[in-house]
């Protein structure tokens, strides 16, 4: 194959500007392969995140042509010839330099989260489910924490909608905790209340960008927000509840404080 | 001159430097005795090359075959390893896998299930019984991202994208860590009593490897300036099975667990070959025919296993031989089939990963068509000697844990030891530094003086004026260790690449990083090249000390594996004039226990004549 054109941004949180590369592409390769022949020839100190290299690990994640993609996925021959090829930092997190963002915002959703809490175990010290069960939550749990999702998601691109809602990201792990055959933990108000369901209109695009192909709307997010339906708008059950005295938790509780890491 | 002074300072009780499988198992275990713990990562949490590892991990359960238990998994281990694992080690590991891994379910591990509702577990090379817990093919991001879900919850200072640089002591103990953000570039002081390594290997010296940017022997290198012995270097584990074409994705691996659930290797004339390939040792347990193979397959008792799942050493350089024969697949490798022998349902729901990864990468269906693969650079069974009971390395504080330590693998490691190696000891090197802490009597004080040093050596890469490019030199190392460190050795090739590597390493001394300080992957590069050229090394010379052909290491001079070198290791340390000095070490006499249950018959085993007598559950 022959030399391909670039444009990738180069800069930081005060200002940058796209530049311009060309690069000598063989065959098989993908975006990261050829941004790290630039790296090594034209631009040492380009800054890339990435791991495996394989779609493993989700760390490559950027904006090839506009679209939120793997970098390690995206294969050079899926473009038109002479196509060039831009590629720019995720929107939706604050830029530390180049093509890498901080996404440290992430991870303190996830810390928000209500942790794993196990039903006993069976008296001969097993704990027991069903194939069936857990192929629900295993497609959650490939999550390989890429933020794609989070990307797109139009509530997280506006800065505000980030104190309103976790993002497709975290509303499937609460779906992987809520669906998880062993898990004794109620987390419906928190749902509704800490992690903002209601702010999701299923646009789907989340689920569109997806490296893993988890279905995170129609099998995550809509079964989730279902069950606060349930739990919080559904009149005959809140009838039922009336008469015959059951009492479900409505109220959120307080959840972990967020607490920062030293950082650098 | 750098005032330490104005260097960011952080204290811990104990510092785990890796955020892999073994660290964050580590890190809890620190936490939950109630140390103040640090985990220092290079990467962002829930990266590290764990959620690369796909077939399972090995713990004899006895869900699928009642019949496994420790023994047979300490049998398994040891063979693999052709008798040259810390024997304590490997028991420990057989005894304690078990309940690690029903640790993981408690904590919201969602395993593959049997028919009953139970940790489903898979065939592997070199295990006797179906062993491996396992989530389709993606289960070291099971393990790390179930590690990582809890571990956040269990106060640990987790510090990521950070890198140490090297490690630092009061006297002889540690003391605390120098390291860097990748993200400013900014310089950090860790002060802490004790240090758990968790680095992993030094994969990436080579250029065909499974590994991630991240195995660059870091941890290895470290220890071994520290004071701390590198042991078995020469055990460089090339997987057979990684993906040979396109050249940009040479070297990805392919899980075992294709030929665990029934994938064949071919030649290009459409041969079995490995029937041909079958070591004396494991005759009497393998296939002799295709027919009986298939029978195995088919869950059939008696018939035995398939040579497709001798141990990696062997399948590697069995490819290798067939391609140097002139029976290799189109880009130099072997055929492994899967699409001729289960339906593509199947293939799906097992091997979901490795579909996506050949489909993604390859433009290759494996439900439709072969794969083409050869042999990786894939782990290092050694690393740094510990102390098999607490992980403790000969300089006191410092403990290290998972791929970067040596012992429990041998000579060669059986797929599916590595996940459980990093729970069962990752737990124990948390609960040594616990131990080691609670012993002290004040707190260590760092040496100042070499803290400026080492934060002087990592500038100095940036504020030179000109130097060698960090990616030409790691390339070049790169060659140097394919070439003459392969998966075949040959005294003359070494000798030339323990030449090459001192050459590179006074190259080295004069790299130059452009460019500012704040995520500058050059530079990253540049202070890593140092880690990978020590590991080389101590390859390289062992590679060159052991005369024989045991396990992962073949020697075209020395064939075969020669009794004699069965009773020592080989131990790299550094002496008073910075050499790296090499040496044969007695190994201790193995008590007489283990060694009937490791050299006894599985019919032995069985039926309870041996080893019917061994405590049954693991001493933690």
């Amino acid at each position: 194959m022959a030399e391909r054109p670039f444009r990738i941004w180069r800069g930081d949180e005060g200002g940058g500007a796209f530049e311009s590369f060309r690069v000598e592409i063989d065959p098989g390769m993908v975006v990261l392969d050829a941004l790290h022949r630039i790296q090594a020839r034209d631009a040492n100190d380009l800054a890339i995140r990435w791991n495996c290299k394989a779609g493993k690990c989700g760390s490559c994640s950027m904006e090839i042509n506009g679209r939120p993609r793997l970098a390690c996925m995206t294969r050079m021959n899926s473009f038109a010839d002479g196509e060039t090829i831009v590629v720019q930092p995720l929107k939706a997190f604050p830029l530390i330099k180049d093509l890498v963002t901080d996404v440290s915002w992430n991870y303190e959703q996830n810390k928000r989260i209500p942790p794993f809490s196990p039903r006993p175990r069976d008296a001969d010290g097993q704990h027991r489910m069903y194939q069936q069960d857990a192929d629900r939550v295993q497609e959650f749990r490939k999550c390989i924490e890429c933020f794609l999702c989070q990307d797109v998601c139009h509530v997280l691109r506006d800065r505000a909608g980030k104190s309103a809602f976790v993002g497709p990201r975290f509303m499937i792990r609460l779906a992987s905790l809520e669906m998880h055959p062993l898990d004794d933990e109620d987390r419906v108000p928190e749902i509704l209340h800490e992690f903002g369901s209601g702010m999701c209109n299923i646009t789907r695009c989340c689920t569109e960008v997806c490296p893993e192909s988890i279905d995170i709307t129609d099998n995550g997010i809509i079964p989730l927000k279902e069950r606060v339906v349930d739990r919080f708008y559904d009149p005959v059950v809140k009838l039922w509840r009336r008469l015959s005295g059951a009492s479900v938790r409505t109220e959120p509780r307080p959840l972990a404080k967020l607490s920062r890491g030293d950082g650098p | 001159m750098l005032d330490i002074g104005e260097i960011q300072t952080i204290e811990h009780d104990v510092v785990v430097i890796g955020a892999g499988g073994a660290g964050l198992r580590a890190a809890i275990e620190c936490s939950r005795e109630g140390l103040d713990t640090g985990l220092l990562s290079k990467s962002l949490l829930g990266k590290a090359h764990t959620v690369m590892a796909e077939g399972g991990m090995a713990a004899a359960l006895g869900n699928v075959d009642a019949r496994d238990n420790w023994k047979f998994h300490f049998r398994d281990t040891m063979r693999g390893g052709k008798f040259l694992n810390v024997w304590r080690m490997a028991e420990l590991h057989a005894k304690e896998a078990p309940e690690r891994v029903r640790e993981l379910e408690e904590w919201g591990a969602v395993f593959d299930r049997t028919r009953d509702g139970l940790i489903n577990q898979r065939n592997f090379g070199g295990h006797r019984y179906p062993r491996l817990a396992h989530v389709g093919d993606r289960t070291g991001l099971e393990l790390i991202r179930t590690l990582q879900d809890h571990g956040v919850h269990q106060g640990i200072a987790a510090h990521t994208e950070c890198t140490a640089l090297s490690l630092l002591k009061d006297g002889e103990r540690m003391a605390g860590v120098a390291a860097y953000w990748r993200e400013t570039g900014r310089l950090v002081l860790l002060r802490a009593k004790a240090v758990i390594l968790a680095t992993g290997g030094a994969g990436r010296a080579w250029g065909v490897t499974s590994n991630s940017w991240e195995y660059t022997g870091d941890g290895l290198a470290m220890a071994y300036d520290a004071g701390a012995e590198l042991m078995d270097m020469e055990f460089t584990q090339f997987h057979p099975t990684g993906m040979v074409w396109p050249l940009s994705v040479r070297g990805i691996l392919v899980t075992e667990g294709v030929r665990g659930d029934g994938g064949v290797l071919l030649n290009n004339e459409g041969e079995r070959f490995m029937f041909g390939y079958i070591p004396e040792r494991f005759a009497s347990e393998t296939a002799d025919s295709v027919e009986e193979a298939s029978r195995w397959l088919d869950g059939e008792e008696g018939a035995r296993r398939p040579p497709e799942l001798l141990t990696r050493d062997v399948v590697a350089r069995a490819i290798m031989a067939e391609v140097k024969a002139g029976r290799g697949s189109e880009h130099g490798g072997a055929l492994l089939d899967i699409a001729s022998r289960r339906p593509p349902d199947f293939i799906k729901r097992k091997l979901p990963s490795m579909y996506h990864q050949f489909k993604e990468l390859a433009e290759v269906d494996i439900t439709k068509k072969p794969m083409e693969v050869g042999p990786t650079l894939h782990y290092f069974m050694g690393g740094i000697r510990v102390d098999a009971d607490r992980q403790e390395t000969r300089v006191p504080g410092l403990f290290a844990c998972g791929e970067c330590a040596a012992g429990l693998h041998g000579a060669n490691r059986l797929g599916g030891n590595s996940l459980s190696d990093l729970i069962v000891f990752g737990r124990r090197a948390g609960l040594g530094a616990a131990e080691y802490v609670r012993g002290l009597a004040a707190t260590p004080r760092l040496d100042e003086d070499a803290a400026r040093e080492v934060f002087r050596r990592a500038t100095g890469i940036l504020n030179r004026q000109s130097g060698a490019n960090p990616y030409e030199l790691h390339e070049k190392l790169q060659s140097v260790m394919d070439r003459d460190v392969g998966i075949v050795r040959i005294k003359d090739d070494l000798v030339r690449g323990v030449e090459q590597i001192e050459r590179l390493s006074a190259e080295a001394a004069t790299v130059k990083a452009h460019g500012a300080s704040q995520y500058n992957p050059g530079w990253h590069e540049a202070l890593s090249i140092r880690s990978l050229l020590l590991a080389s090394e101590a390859v390289a010379r062992s590679a060159l000390v052991r005369e024989e052909s045991r396990g992962a290491h073949t020697r075209l001079d020395f064939e075969g594996e020669h009794d004699e070198w069965s009773r020592y290791n080989v131990v790299c340390r550094k002496v008073a004039d910075g050499r790296m000095q090499v040496e044969k070490v007695e190994r201790p006499e193995p008590p007489a226990a283990l060694q009937q249950i490791a050299h006894a018959s599985i019919e032995d085993i069985e039926t309870g004549r041996i080893g019917a007598t061994a405590p049954g559950r693991g001493d933690g």
